[in-house]
């Protein structure tokens, strides 16, 4: 439990560090945000967007420690600001609204890419020597490969050439939203090319990572022992071998979880998903700087929690952290 | 009554500058229900010996040729090396189990120590009831010292003398003819190796089973063993009681050993070690293996290679060893 | 066998970035009437929609992607090496603080922050961009470095530098370092690779100098072109295929180097043992 008590203090902290980086950058970065965005609209800016800005970053005449509390306090309260861009909308409702869209895309995805491409590395350490070595050149390949560039070819290749798939939305213009069968079929329909994207794009890491530390298992004791012990090779590759060497596997999906959702920002835009990565990119073009703030700091503590669910994963499979 | 026949067993390491003999030629006979001590320094394969008899090599370890024969306690004989599939799988731990060098490495770590036992059972005997396998894995482990409520403990909960103990249970799980121990005190401390002797000599009274027990300790061998084989340099040069190897060994080699280490018991004796480092497989010298390091070496040991007669190895006195 | 094959292709795509503009002379950004031809004789990768000729776009925008990718790659290394032989070295309160800095920047998803601080620039140049991707660049080589300074501190003859009164700046530079060099540059090619991604995902968003020509910015104004609506996949597909190239071969570079560290994760061909 010790484990688990450090870990969550740890994510404690790099969620307050995130806050306090969200608060920083805007006072760090040359220029003031506010001047940057009426100087480039050329005052052609309505007084109150000008208020509500700068009431968004507590740029006030204040002293720096002042506009932190009351940063702090704002942010307790669930107040991001307003947005610029859908002005008078909250940021948190623009958050809200698009955040659902993104979880369940890039949790659905994620999961899949994570369970295919673990079970692959451990099939490709286990037969090691087999046609199955074939993969990891396409793996290496896939490995450095940009996520939006997948989903262009994926667009091309299956949207607009062979029109199986819809290459943007989230789903058809025909269904209305609701919990019908209709709307739930076009949801999956359209988010079939974005999901095989995020999966084609971060299952390579997993593969690579798993098959390597599956390598290295395979050589312990414990596995030979298993094997003299005359269990069955499904026993033991999956109960000893790969039992074991999921564990520093799962540090290394934690760790990746902020790269796979910077890629499904990116993936996110190509199929004008209405996710919270379209939102970031609409923010950044119309200089919304509170939405940027506000998806930036979502987006980290998202990628936080998904890491602290990550321990609880660990912890529950290795017993020596239960001490 | 011979329990395993090995007959002039090879196996090589395959590499890029060619085939390294690790096991070359060696032919034993294990009895039933004795113990035959192994001794040999690092790299003298005598693991490796273990590991084929048990078909536990990996690549680029390979038999290259030779037999090992078991005998059934009801006479039938089974071609060991022939095994296939099922037939390995069930003639494993039922008939030969291994007990190795570190239960720490040897033990699954995330698995109790109790499921480690229940699994064997769990596989080969189909038709036992789980009340059955829990019964039987308590037994067992009172059996070697270890309380009944440690069966949910895992690896690193216990003491190191626990886990060995532990990883000799699990052996000891289907009443195997033949247990391979491969260096099983070498971890652990010397009180703690004296207590896991006598509970092994105390268990093979009871329970009737063959040992191969492999050391580079030859005085450790000497209490315990009723039959003693010297390897070097992949072969077998010299074996025999253990009383009359300790007595009159006629291997030059063994006489390094035995001078080699301390006793346990009795006066110490000068400690002569052998001149020289083990030698390198790779490029083993003409004639016989031993010579360059050998005091009583003669002009022709470095051309011919001496054969296996009357129990050793070795030209002097026309074949009959040292003295 | 692997660094031979990665070595050559980093080999092919640095000579392209340094000799390519010599050889051809064109403006990547000069327009022609041939708009959006495919692959022919007179343009091997075919036109923009534009008329621009996208080999020569290829090869000037490899000099902005990689130029990037290696600067960033070069500052954000220089920090991880001061952060994680430091943290290393020290010890105790100082090792403490620069860990938790370096395991928040590793946990902090890096693209978000780096389009946050990219839309804060006021102009968004070559130089500005690589800085920003250093920022969130250089946790994994410090992590990595640290622990390997961990190791190499207790060595015998790090022992003695200290025991003869070096200072610590001395014994981490002049005996520390040069012992990680393999480890610096593992860790340097991985960071080039992330670098050069990042710079991709940045102009591809419009987000980085788009008036310079970059593999990212052909993209970015593939898509805005339309490209993949009317069928011009010559035009987007090279710009994705170098970069992805680039990557295989720093990665099979990276790899060949483990595998010479680790040899149980080569691949064998296993031989069938005696029947």
């Amino acid at each position: 439990m010790r484990f688990l008590a450090r870990r969550l203090g740890f994510y404690l902290l790099t969620a307050w560090a995130a806050v306090t980086l969200n608060f920083l950058i805007p006072r760090l970065m040359p220029g003031d945000p506010v001047d940057l965005l009426v100087a480039r609209l050329k005052g052609n800016v309505d007084p109150a967007a000008v208020e509500a800005m700068k009431k968004a970053f507590g740029i006030s005449d204040a002293g720096l420690w002042t506009q932190y509390v009351d940063y702090l306090g704002n942010l307790f309260r669930g107040e991001l600001g307003r947005s610029i861009t859908f002005f008078p909308t909250e940021v948190s409702t623009v958050i809200a609204d698009s955040l659902p869209w993104t979880i369940g895309l890039v949790g659905v995805a994620t999961l899949i890419s994570y369970v295919v491409g673990t079970s692959l590395g451990v099939l490709m350490a286990w037969k090691r020597g087999t046609w199955l070595d074939g993969v990891l050149p396409a793996a290496t390949f896939l490995h450095a490969v940009p996520y939006f560039w997948v989903a262009l070819v994926l667009v091309f290749v299956f949207g607009s050439t062979l029109q199986w798939f819809p290459g943007s939305r989230a789903y058809g213009l025909e269904v209305t939203p609701g919990v019908t069968g209709d709307f739930l079929a076009s949801v999956a329909y359209h988010a079939t090319l974005p999901a095989v994207t995020i999966v084609v794009a971060s299952m390579a890491d997993r593969i690579l990572g798993m098959r390597n530390v599956m390598v290295t298992t395979l050589g312990e004791d414990y596995v030979v022992m298993a094997e003299a012990k005359g269990l069955t090779s499904r026993r033991v590759m999956w109960a000893y071998a790969a039992r074991n060497a999921i564990l520093p596997n799962i540090t290394s999906f934690a760790l990746s979880l902020g790269f796979v959702v910077g890629g499904s920002v990116l993936t996110e835009i190509v199929f004008s998903y209405p996710g919270i990565g379209s939102m970031l990119l609409k923010g950044v073009e119309n200089e919304d700087f509170p939405l940027m703030q506000g998806i930036f700091l979502v987006i980290s503590l998202a990628v936080l929690v998904a890491n602290l669910l990550a321990d609880l994963a660990y912890v529950l499979l290795d017993p020596r952290t239960r001490q | 009554m011979n329990v395993l026949e090995i007959r002039d067993l090879g196996v090589d390491y395959q590499s890029n500058s060619g085939a390294v003999h690790a096991v070359d030629g060696v032919s034993l006979d294990l009895r039933r229900g004795e113990i035959l001590g192994l001794a040999g320094e690092s790299g003298s394969g005598k693991s490796t010996l273990a590991h084929a008899i048990g078909r536990l090599l990996r690549p680029p370890a390979a038999i290259t040729g030779g037999t090992v024969t078991y005998h059934r306690a009801d006479g039938g004989a089974v071609d060991v090396l022939g095994l296939r599939g099922e037939e390995l799988r069930a003639f494993r731990w039922a008939e030969l189990a291994v007990v190795f060098q570190s239960a720490m490495n040897s033990l699954n770590p995330v698995s109790t120590v109790g499921a480690q036992i229940e699994d064997v059972l769990r596989i080969h005997r189909p038709t036992m009831k789980r009340n059955a396998r829990v019964e039987r894995s308590v037994e067992l482990l009172q059996r070697v010292g270890i309380s009944a409520d440690r069966r949910r403990s895992y690896p690193h909960e216990l003491s190191g003398g626990m886990r060995q103990r532990a990883a000799i249970a699990i052996a000891l799980a289907l009443n195997p003819e033949i247990v391979i121990m491969d260096e099983p005190t070498t971890a652990l401390d010397v009180v703690v190796q004296r207590d896991i002797l006598h509970e092994i000599s105390a268990l093979r009274e009871e329970y009737g089973f063959a040992v191969v027990f492999i050391t580079h300790d030859l005085s450790l061998l000497m209490e315990i063993s009723d039959r003693i084989a010297i390897m070097y340099a992949g072969r077998v040069v010299e074996t025999g009681a253990a009383r009359a190897l300790h007595d009159t060994p006629r291997h030059p080699y063994t006489l390094g050993l035995l001078r080699s280490f301390p006793r346990l018991h009795g006066p110490r004796e000068e400690l002569l070690g052998i001149p020289g480092t083990p030698p390198d497989l790779r490029a083993l010298p003409p004639g016989c293996a031993f010579h360059p390091r050998c005091g009583q070496a003669l002009p022709d040991c470095r051309e011919i290679s001496p054969s296996l007669r009357d129990g050793v190895s070795c030209l002097l006195n026309e074949g009959k060893g040292v003295r | 066998m692997k660094i031979r094959i990665g070595a050559g292709i980093l080999v092919f795509f640095a000579l392209m970035a340094l000799a390519g503009p010599l050889l051809i002379s064109a403006d990547p950004a000069a327009t022609s009437d041939a708009g959006l031809q495919g692959p022919s004789g007179a343009h091997w990768l075919g036109t923009t929609q534009t008329g621009q000729d996208i080999l020569t776009q290829i090869v000037y925008g490899s000099r902005v992607s990689l130029g990037v990718g290696v600067l960033s790659a070069v500052i954000a290394t220089a920090f991880a090496i001061a952060v994680g032989l430091v943290g290393g070295y020290f010890g105790g309160a100082v090792d403490e603080v620069l860990s938790v800095l370096t395991n928040i920047f590793l946990v902090l998803p890096a693209l978000p922050l780096i389009i946050v601080l990219a839309g804060y620039l006021p102009q968004r140049g070559v130089a500005s961009v690589a800085v920003v991707i250093a920022v969130t660049g250089w946790a994994w080589g410090a992590r990595v470095l640290r622990a390997q300074t961990l190791s190499v501190r207790r060595r015998d003859f790090v022992e003695a530098a200290r025991a003869s009164g070096e200072g610590p700046i001395r014994v981490i530079f002049f005996e520390i370092l040069p012992v990680l060099l393999p480890v610096i540059a593992t860790s340097f090619l991985a960071t080039v690779v992330g670098a050069i991604l990042a710079e991709a995902g940045l102009s591809f968003l419009g987000l980085a100098d788009l008036s310079t020509v970059s593999w990212g910015s052909m993209l970015y104004f593939a898509q805005n072109g339309q490209a993949l609506l009317i069928g011009a996949w010559w035009w987007f597909v090279p710009p994705g295929l170098c970069i992805a190239l680039i990557g295989t071969g720093l990665a099979l570079v990276n790899f060949g180097l483990d595998e010479i560290a680790n040899p149980r994760l080569r691949t064998i061909k296993v031989r069938k043992a005696r029947a």
